[in-house]
């Protein structure tokens, strides 16, 4: 007979079974991007883009805690997760050794370094983007030519996106931006996909909308204000679908480990990201700045969290 | 009308369906009943009988020994055979007058003496319910004489019956709502005449449509008593909780109901009032749910105290397969037993017996940050927080995470999806903080 301590009782939910639905619900999203670039003849290396991405990021960790003799956690699927995430944020032209590379990043140098599920403050497949982007820049932003007359800099071999597109002046198709047959990396062009995923992820309660509804609305507000195109709603809808927002929001800001607990920090946490992503978009180099503006305010969390910590039930109350 | 509630909570599997519809059934005991002196909050009791001496159903044979403390009563009569200690629910070993029962129910003086409240003065009644050994029968065992003895009457707003039953598994006092409601609100009526001003509340979950029919249709001509619909959530009944839904009012830990002008007692404890004062009956007798997958069946049981949990198991017929966990209690705030030889006493509430020990299936794993717990707590507390200091044994930042607002509902280790073991963290910390203050309290009122 067991003797433990109360309660006796558990829920069904486990950190697996959630990191499953989070893969469940990335399917459409990579399915989608796997089809848009198959147009463009990358079909095939987008989804070994995406099998490399899961295969060496669960290698990684495996081989990390054999080699370290801790306990095996690869059940809890979270290095799933990581390479899938990782992987929507890749251009489907990459070589494949690239994605192998940001992959071992991600879990080795973002998370297991630092202690694992639970540890790392940081969003592992955003650090291991933005490692790549900054050490393979060329290679990181060749997406198949969609908008083959806007030249973006210097660089000859990188094609533009809708937004830089938008940034350069040209008018986009927001239609086909929400549908998703444009180009940017595998994960970010399709609305509709991610907000399939979406659906399904807050139907199943693994997320609420506290931080992607306050990231996008912020975002927004701050482009209608900043941006100098008042009122122009095919700007705003642009802003909207491009870039990776959705996607961003809905599947790497709401990270359970690198996003405030507290529920009032969740949407300051929101807040924030979209004042940097607008800031990004509006006065950087780049015209998406989606991911920056994600691990910047990851590391702002402690904080956050700090000064939004919840009142404790009746701790105003005073006796009569 | 929107149904009543509070912040938090969850919905386990509710398991009312095995014994909701059992009637409550009179179980009597065999030779032997055990008495333990600490069954309620506060100190133990002092024995007031020795070995050899003959007692009757209804004598004290222990004496509340301060004002946190309950008297004790036989059940039955018969002669004293030992005192010593003996194993309770909890796992402890607790000073107990055991008691050889001589099957002639032999009762003492006045015992069952019809009486009319109204004819009694409120001293009177506090000296009854105490003389009792009523105390709180919802699982803590707060004596009750204490509890409906506020500094001052008139402050008293409400009265409340605690018919929530949020526990999972547990039916008893929904079948005591069907089955002994006049006496429940005769019990309402006792103590609502000590509050000049009081009202009476009677808070029930919507999960029990018969009872709160049963009770409504009894309360209709009284002016000055309303049944609350509360939603079915687990800790609706948590006293803190249970005020809140039906009051607005808010208290913390640090605040006993009556600061917000409330008294709470559970249904049995109603119940008991009303039998120690209209019916010259102190507590001696409980009623208990028998469930579990386990159980050959399951039942609702009405026992003298003292007889073991082994005794009604049997009676009731065993256990089907065997348990991997047996529960005195609901599965929430239930205690494991590792023997089932030990006696009921006024503050048990259930024997649960399952054949999936929920616990032993899952290994605690690293926290993954999800945030479950805090949507959970419904002390508004991050128990994430509050597990990381515990386990770094920081009372220190325990306290400031305001971690003695925790009332170990268990709701947290619910739905972490990670199965960490956060309340049982919590009470380890909790009792450190406590001790910790009681040694500075003895230390400065040394000075
Ligand atoms: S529920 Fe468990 S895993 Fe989730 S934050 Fe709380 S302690 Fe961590
Ligand atoms: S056990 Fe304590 S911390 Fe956990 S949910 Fe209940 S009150 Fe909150």
């Amino acid at each position: 007979m067991n003797v433990s301590a109360a309660p006796h009782v558990r829920s069904k939910d486990t950190t697996s079974s959630i990191m499953r639905d989070v893969a469940i619900a990335l399917a459409p999203t990579l399915i989608f991007g796997i089809w848009n670039f198959n147009r463009y003849g990358y079909g095939l290396n987008a989804f070994l883009l995406i099998v490399i991405c899961v295969v060496f990021c669960v290698g990684t960790e495996f081989i990390y805690e054999k080699l370290m003799k801790k306990p095996n956690t690869i059940g809890d699927l979270s290095a799933v997760v990581t390479g899938l995430i990782l992987a929507l944020n890749l251009p489907a032209t990459l070589p494949l050794w690239i994605a192998a590379l940001g992959s071992i990043f991600a879990i080795l140098v973002v998370k297991m370094v630092y202690g694992g599920l639970g540890q790392n403050f940081m969003n592992p497949a955003l650090g291991a983007r933005c490692f790549l982007v900054i050490s393979f820049a060329a290679r990181m932003t060749a997406f198949p030519a969609e908008f083959p007359g806007v030249s973006v800099g210097v660089d000859t071999v990188a094609t533009a996106t809708p937004l830089t597109a938008l940034k350069a002046g040209a008018t986009v198709d927001v239609f086909k931006m929400f549908i998703g047959t444009t180009s940017g990396t595998i994960g970010e062009t399709s609305v509709v996909a991610v907000l399939i995923g979406a659906i399904y992820l807050v139907a199943r309660k693994v997320i609420s909308l506290r931080i992607p509804v306050t990231f996008i609305v912020t975002t927004l507000v701050f482009v209608e204000l900043f941006g100098g195109h008042m009122g122009d709603m095919n700007y705003l809808l642009a802003h909207l679908c491009g870039g990776g927002l959705v996607v961003g929001a809905f599947f790497m800001a709401t990270d359970y480990v690198t996003s405030p607990i507290t529920p009032m920090g969740q949407i300051v946490f929101g807040i924030i990201i979209g004042i940097l992503t607008g800031i990004f978009r509006l006065f950087g180099g780049s015209a998406e700045g989606v991911s920056y503006a994600i691990i910047i305010t990851n590391l702002l969390v402690p904080l956050i969290e700090r000064f939004t910590m919840p009142k404790a039930f009746g701790k105003e109350a005073v006796k009569k | 009308m929107g149904l009543s509630t509070f912040k938090g909570g969850i919905h386990p599997y509710e398991g009312k369906e095995l014994s909701e519809d059992k009637a409550i059934m009179k179980l009597e005991p065999k030779e032997v009943l055990v008495f333990p002196m600490g069954q309620h909050l506060g100190a133990p009791a002092n024995p007031t009988v020795a070995v050899g001496d003959k007692v009757l159903v209804g004598q004290r044979i222990g004496e509340a020994s301060g004002f946190i403390s309950a008297n004790i009563c036989s059940s039955v009569s018969g002669t004293v055979k030992a005192i010593e200690p003996h194993l309770t629910t909890g796992g402890a070993m607790s000073l107990s007058v055991i008691i050889e029962n001589d099957f002639n129910y032999t009762p003492v003086e006045g015992f069952g003496v019809k009486r009319d409240y109204k004819a009694l003065s409120a001293e009177e009644i506090r000296n009854i319910v105490k003389d009792a050994g009523v105390i709180g029968m919802g699982g803590a065992g707060f004596p009750t004489h204490v509890k409906i003895t506020p500094k001052d009457d008139n402050a008293i707003d409400y009265v409340i019956i605690n018919g929530a039953e949020c526990e999972p598994y547990l039916t008893s006092d929904y079948r005591l709502m069907l089955e002994e409601t006049e006496a429940m609100i005769g019990g309402l009526k006792v103590v609502l005449s000590l509050f000049p001003k009081a009202k009476g509340i009677i808070g029930i979950e919507e999960n029990k449509p018969e009872a709160i029919k049963k009770v409504k249709e009894l309360v209709a001509g009284e002016s000055d008593i309303s049944v609350c619909e509360l939603k079915t959530k687990y800790p609706q009944g948590g006293e803190r909780m249970l005020i809140y839904a039906t009051t607005g009012r808010k208290i913390n830990s640090t605040m006993l109901p009556a600061d917000a002008g409330c008294v709470v007692n559970n249904v049995d404890t109603m119940i008991s009032i009303y039998m120690a004062v209209c019916e010259s009956t102190p507590s001696i007798r409980r009623t208990l749910t028998v469930t579990g997958d386990a159980m050959n069946n399951t039942a609702n049981v009405q026992v003298r105290t003292g007889m073991s949990y082994k005794e009604i198991l049997d009676e009731v017929g065993g256990f089907k397969t065997t348990p991997e966990k047996i529960i005195s209690g609901g599965p929430m705030m239930g205690a494991a037993m590792f023997d089932i030889d030990v006696p009921v006493t006024k503050a048990s509430s259930a024997l649960l017996a399952l054949t999936k020990d929920e616990v032993a299936k899952y290994e605690p794993t690293a926290c993954i940050r999800c945030g479950r717990c805090v949507a959970a707590c419904p002390s508004n507390l991050i128990p994430q927080k509050m597990a990381e200091a515990a386990e770094r044994f920081d009372d220190e930042t325990f306290e400031k995470l305001e971690g003695m607002e925790c009332f170990e509902c268990g709701s947290c280790t619910y739905v972490c999806p990670a199965k960490k073991r956060l309340t049982q963290a919590f009470k380890q910390s909790r009792a450190s903080v406590a001790a910790a203050r009681r040694a500075k309290a003895a230390a400065a009122a040394k000075k």
